[in-house]
């Protein structure tokens, strides 16, 4: 009986600083959550884990030939380029859409036992994330493949990953915390997201967006995310300063924003049946 | 923090472990369902948004010692449920304060979490981690976890090739394998074939000599009566009454029948 755990409703004066102990404190589940997700996702599968990979080919595979008539001019070695871009997208939707989905998931759960209720959302990003690192593999491959030179400045991509990472958590936790109150919320942030992915240089150049539009190009924060993850691989060049801070404001930003959304409301979603 | 001192560290009782407050829980229900994001908004902005209170709880105050088995009868939605929610930290009151001393184990849904696709070895660590546990202490307790749940042969295959009493064997097993401070139990446990119905019980009553405190909820009159040194009578949210086990059972049949 040396150190009892002891739980007093009555503490509960910064929510927001009690989730991130309580989470610290369940860091053990984290680890079984992401683990659970990434083994279950393929366990039925003949290619297994193969599939992280196997996709986002596919996928640049089909949109390169499609498009390849249209941007290839003006885009050297246009497939990796769409891969990078596609990388970082995926990593975001993926990440964000299972945020919402394991929360309804996990509501069931949030009935019957004590967890941190933000656990759910950040093991979604985190298993996203090891897809994201996997990912690399095939860009590598279709580098080779395109005689496409990596520069030094690859070193640099743990940062823009952890800035998107950042700020899908933090878009993570708002759309937790409105899919509770509003199941509909998940069928209604797929057609966000498609809008979202078309207004960002994806599939498309960034020059070839019109200078009229470009000021409203510059209020999407996936606009400077994206493009902090394709300098050092496709650009081969670190990032300037100009370019860095807009991602850092924004994904940091919205990862507290988010957070301090969610642990204000958390405490209801125990009350929502 | 001085304010926890009204009931700890005086010297010859001490304090309890579950000690609520004047709770009260009270859900918000809309008089219309709300089930789309378009209509929510649509009624908020011509402010056609209706709620009644449902009051789950309504001032409850209870103090249960250490090592005490106590026991909550009421009919069907008296709260008993809610209550064990506040205790195992489900849910926050709306009003009033709980203080719990010490770790809770809640019997409440055995293996919530269990995944089909993973084997039972990795299910018990997904389930021990939503329990609470680190990894070194499901270590510690891996092997004794499927020597009492009798599952070795098969802690390798997917859960999904489980029979629903095996299932419920491993998320008792898991669920007990540390002695807790305080056992949360909704209704007596049936878990597995007879054997098994003994020996779970027989690992309860373990507990209780060792000093855990039990909280239990039970339609069971008779098992009520055997089991518990004190109990408590809920009633539509309200404490009815707290006393000797039978005292309470006769309270809550007399009110039984008058109603009927």
């Amino acid at each position: 009986m040396s150190q009892t755990k002891i739980y007093d409703s009555a503490q509960h004066i910064y929510p927001a600083l009690e989730e991130l102990r309580n989470l610290f404190e369940y860091r053990f589940l984290i680890l079984q959550l992401i683990q659970r997700d990434i083994l279950t996702r393929y366990k039925r599968s003949f290619l297994g884990i193969a599939w992280t990979m196997l996709n986002p080919l596919g996928t640049m595979l089909v949109l390169s030939i499609v498009f390849s008539q249209l941007f290839a001019v003006r885009t050297p070695a246009y497939p990796f380029y769409l891969l990078s871009g596609l990388m970082a997208w995926n990593f975001f939707a993926q990440s964000t859409t299972a945020a919402m989905q394991i929360i309804v998931w996990g509501s069931g759960l949030l009935h019957k036992i004590y967890v941190p209720r933000s656990i759910f959302t950040l093991s979604a990003i985190c298993t996203a994330m090891v897809n994201l690192v996997l990912a690399i593999v095939p860009l590598l491959l279709v580098s080779l493949i395109l005689k496409f030179p990596l520069g030094w400045a690859v070193l640099f991509l743990p940062v823009p990953m952890l800035l998107l990472a950042f700020f899908a958590f933090g878009i993570g936790l708002l759309l937790s915390t409105l899919a509770v109150y509003f199941p509909d919320v998940s069928e209604m942030y797929q057609i966000v997201l498609m809008a979202w992915m078309y207004m960002t240089p994806v599939i498309y150049p960034a020059n070839i967006i019109p200078v009229n539009i470009q000021t409203f190009i510059r209020m999407n924060p996936m606009y400077y995310l994206l493009n902090l993850y394709r300098l050092p691989l496709y650009d081969g060049r670190l990032p300037a300063w100009g370019e860095i801070w807009p991602a850092v404001v924004w994904a940091v930003g919205m990862m507290i924003f988010g957070w301090f959304v969610f642990t204000s409301k958390s405490d209801e979603f125990a009350y929502r049946v | 923090m001085s304010d926890l001192s009204l009931s700890s560290s005086t010297s010859f009782i001490p304090a309890p472990v579950i000690q609520l407050t004047d709770v009260s829980v009270s859900y918000k229900v809309p008089r219309e369902r709300i089930g789309t994001f378009k209509e929510y908004l649509i009624r908020r902005i011509q402010r056609k948004l209706e709620y009644h209170t449902f009051w789950a709880l309504k001032g409850v105050s209870l103090e249960i010692r250490p090592g005490e088995v106590f026991g909550l009868i009421g009919a069907n939605g008296a709260g008993k449920s809610t209550l064990l929610k506040i205790v195992a930290r489900v849910l926050r009151p709306t009003t009033g304060r709980v203080v719990v001393r010490g770790d809770v184990a809640p019997l409440l849904e055995l293996g919530a979490g269990f995944h089909p696709e993973l084997t039972g070895r990795e299910n018990i660590f997904l389930y021990g981690a939503l329990l609470g546990f680190n990894r070194q202490q499901m270590e510690e307790s891996f092997n004794a976890i499927i020597e009492f749940a009798e599952l070795r042969p098969f802690i390798d295959a997917p859960l999904r090739t489980y029979s629903s009493g095996m299932t419920a064997r491993l998320g008792f097993s898991v669920a007990t394998a540390h002695k807790p401070a305080i056992l949360i139990v909704d209704e007596i446990l049936s878990v597995g074939d007879e054997a098994f119905q003994q020996k779970s019980a027989a690992r309860i009553s373990e507990f209780r000599d060792a000093g855990t405190t039990i909280l239990l909820v039970s339609h069971n009159i008779n098992a009520m009566r055997s089991l518990c040194g004190r109990g408590a009578w809920l009633d539509h949210g309200r404490l009815r009454f707290i006393g000797l086990p039978d005292d309470v059972i006769d309270k809550y049949r007399l009110d039984e029948r008058v109603d009927v």
